[in-house]
């Protein structure tokens, strides 16, 4: 809008800007002196950035700015420093042994704070959030364990994993006796019928107990001991008792003795750090059913 | 109200007013001397108390008043309080703020003429102001001078300021000094080794300090602050406040002329228009105008009336504490009727006395020991292998003594439960024992387990007991065991 000189309002003295509308003539109002300043600088600050920060998108980067500034490297630092302040506890959590961890109120809190976020972060798509685990994925806050609830044993669970690959592993599955034609479809139900009476759960009308008990004998003590009562060093749970990792219906019992199961536990060596997965130790035993 | 008619039509003015700057005359009188009193009371309570050591034992912080953020602490002499226990400081805002009304429906606004910082602070920043230029006229004129700005002058208005800047700086200085160790943190400041934060706050609290008091002075009172316009609606016809007594004033007749008619036996006031009043008067306005929003109702202008009282052989109090009631009795010939204590002042006294019974009481029976409960959600109940059910709670343990506790943990509800505390079993199996250290709060992950078959409701209250084992003092909280 230009100043029309020498066209100036009778009642308000301004000058007008030159637009008429019905004989209605606009005055030139400028913008505040102050406005404009504060508009201006913020252009001017604007190609400050610019210049300064990282701004602008390349083909395949973008401009670094004057100092080499980006938030990620901001992070690392904030990491590291972390990892500074935290090196002196993490190191005395790493130097003391599982028992004295659980007998230090400072260090098991520590472990038990640690612990809690790296389950989150690591183990918790598994055995849920709070260890409570699902079909085929165990509750580790029951007193019944596979391998072993010993502080050492868990531990040596997290690092070298079940079925896992890693030279240290877990071996041993449950397998499967109808696939591989070990056993025929009507000893299947027997069998499973027989191990429900094991832990006294009711049992199919015309169930043939002596010969159910047969079967057990010749096809699974190998593993589950005399009477089910289960193997930790292969791993294979105690039959007798009131915990099922894949559930204890008839069905699901014909279906483990058919089909087999082995379920995968990853080790966590070299994933995560020594006094990490001492820390996780320590707080899977303390979720309550560590022996 | 019949002070209006006091009013000069040169109030009704434009709706924006530039400020008339106030050149208040130094007064001497009874009021002056209960403000410099007040000033010397407050003033050395603010910048001293940090200083003040109370011994809590080794390892304690021995500052008798201390907000310590970091461990969220706030130490009072022998009181100590955790961040949980912030309502003392809710019945304390409600105690400070009716011992306002009660002020305020006694004697008017007693705060803001005494003991509000906006005012004790500017009263002590006047007292400079007249120290390095001088009293009311010389201020005045040099401040108007036409010649522009001569060696001297330049000379005391640097000074002037820079006594404002270091009273303004030791005023941030002694805030921060409530928040750290008092004589650690003097030391770290004057070695510039002290945290960032605390420099910052100097700063905050020195420019505040030199702007309001040095510069804003009355216009903080008038323009920024509620008060005046909430104690409007606290105020009634009973409150005494600081009145100019026009049914003795009036006419206003110069002393000669006075003298005069009084001789004739004619009626004639005691005022004599002097302008005193108006002179010393910390926020430029005339009290004979009556009860104005700008007055703080300080006095000074009782005393500068009163000394010219004296001077003239009139009696004193042409100007007091007074009200419009009184004015009227005395208008008709009636003696003057002071009620201080009527409804009003006593349902302040009483609220006053309520709450701060209740906080006493509560204070003074609050345990040292305290436990909270939360039970784990996921999963919210366990079955054993032996098909009995357990449940896994967080228990807090709080111990807010001075020394290290030893506690046992009692668990009762569930039928034949037995208790089990990560980490306490392998010392104390049968009645698991923990040691809280003082002033510290413990947490544990505490099990219950229940056979199934004794516990077949899906829910059963179980009640945790936590007892010192040395003291006997006990704490419980309840939470609920649960069935899958």
């Amino acid at each position: 809008m230009t100043d029309h000189h020498g066209e100036f309002d009778s009642v308000s003295g301004r000058s007008t800007t030159g637009h008429e509308w019905d004989g209605i003539k606009e005055l030139n109002t400028p913008l505040p002196r102050w406005w404009l300043i504060t508009f201006y600088l913020t252009i001017v600050w604007a190609i400050a950035y610019w210049v300064v920060y990282p701004a602008w998108p390349l083909i395949s980067s973008n401009t670094t700015g004057l100092f080499g500034y980006s938030s990620r490297a901001d992070v690392a630092v904030e990491l590291a420093n972390l990892e500074k302040i935290r090196g002196d506890k993490m190191a005395a959590l790493g130097a003391a042994s599982l028992a004295d961890i659980e007998k230090d109120p400072a260090l098991l809190a520590l472990a038990r704070a640690k612990g809690k976020t790296v389950f989150g972060d690591n183990c918790a798509p598994c055995h849920g959030s709070g260890g409570a685990g699902a079909k085929g994925f165990p509750n580790l806050n029951d007193d019944d364990w596979l391998w072993g609830g010993t502080l050492d044993q868990i531990m040596q669970t997290i690092q070298y994993g079940a079925r896992s690959g890693h030279a240290k592993t877990h071996e041993g599955q449950m397998l499967a006796f109808g696939k591989d034609g070990v056993l025929k479809p009507d000893e299947i139900v027997t069998v499973a019928n027989y191990v429900r009476a094991l832990s006294g759960l009711s049992t199919r009308k015309g169930y043939d107990a002596a010969k159910g008990e047969k079967i057990f004998v010749e096809n699974c003590v190998a593993c589950h001991g005399d009477g089910g009562k289960g193997n930790q060093e292969m791993g294979a749970p105690n039959l007798t008792d009131k915990i099922w990792l894949y559930g204890s219906d008839e069905a699901n019992l014909i279906e483990t003795i058919a089909q087999g199961r082995a379920g995968v536990m990853p080790a966590w060596e070299g994933r995560l750090d020594p006094a990490t997965i001492k820390a996780m130790a320590v707080y899977v035993h303390s979720l309550g059913g560590g022996k | 109200m019949s002070a209006n008619e006091f009013t000069s039509d040169d109030d009704y003015g434009p709706l924006y007013a530039a400020r008339k700057k106030v050149y208040p005359q130094s007064v001497s009188g009874t009021f002056r001397r209960v403000k410099w009193g007040l000033m010397a009371f407050c003033l050395g309570v603010y910048y001293f108390l940090p200083f003040v050591r109370w011994n809590r034992g080794i390892g304690a912080p021995s500052q008798a008043v201390l907000i310590d953020l970091p461990n969220s602490r706030f130490y009072f002499f022998f009181i100590e309080l955790w961040p949980q226990e912030v309502y003392y400081f809710t019945g304390l805002l409600i105690v400070a703020a009716v011992a306002l009304f009660l002020m305020n429906s006694v004697g008017g606004r007693i705060w803001c003429g005494y003991l509000c910082p906006q005012t004790v602070w500017t009263d002590l920043f006047y007292a400079v102001e007249r120290f390095v230029e001088g009293d009311r006229r010389e201020r005045m004129r040099k401040d108007n001078a036409a010649d522009g700005l001569s060696l001297r002058r330049v000379y005391e208005i640097v000074l002037k300021n820079a006594i404002w800047l270091l009273i303004a700086w030791w005023t941030g200085g002694a805030w921060v000094l409530y928040f750290a160790d008092a004589p650690t943190l003097v030391k770290q400041l004057l070695t510039f080794q002290a945290p960032m934060v605390a420099y910052i706050w100097i700063g905050i609290l020195t420019a505040t300090t030199f702007v309001l008091a040095g510069y804003m002075r009355e216009q903080v009172c008038t323009y920024m602050c509620p008060w005046p316009r909430i104690q409007a609606a606290l105020t009634d016809e009973w409150a005494l406040n600081v009145t100019y007594r026009y049914d003795r004033g009036e006419k206003r007749t110069s002393v000669k002329k006075a003298a005069e008619l009084r001789a004739l036996g004619q009626p004639v006031g005691d005022c004599v228009d002097c302008y005193q009043c108006v002179a010393v008067c910390p926020t430029g306005i005339d009290i004979r105008n009556g009860p104005q929003l700008e007055c703080i109702q300080c006095g000074l202008c009782i005393d500068a009336c009163d000394n010219v009282m004296t001077k003239i052989g009139r009696p004193k109090r042409l100007i007091g504490y007074d009200n419009d009631i009184n004015i009227q009795r005395r208008q008709d010939g009636k003696a003057p009727v002071y009620r201080i204590i009527r409804p009003r002042t006593i349902v302040y006294s009483a609220i006053i006395a309520a709450v701060g019974g209740i906080m006493l009481y509560v204070l003074a029976t609050r345990t040292l020991l305290d436990v909270n409960v939360l039970h784990d959600r996921n999963p919210l109940a366990v079955k054993l292998s032996d098909g009995s059910i357990r449940n896994a709670y967080t228990v807090r343990l709080l111990n807010k003594s001075g020394y290290d506790r030893v506690v046992a943990i009692d668990a009762e509800g569930p039928v034949n439960a037995t208790l089990h505390v990560v980490g306490a079993d392998s010392v104390t199996p049968d009645r698991p024992m923990v040691v809280i250290p003082r002033d510290s709060t413990s947490e544990l992950r505490v099990l219950v387990t229940a056979p199934a078959e004794s516990n077949p409701e899906k829910s059963i209250p179980v009640r945790f007991h936590v007892t010192d084992i040395g003291l006997g003092e006990a704490a419980s909280a309840t939470d609920n065991f649960v069935s899958p």
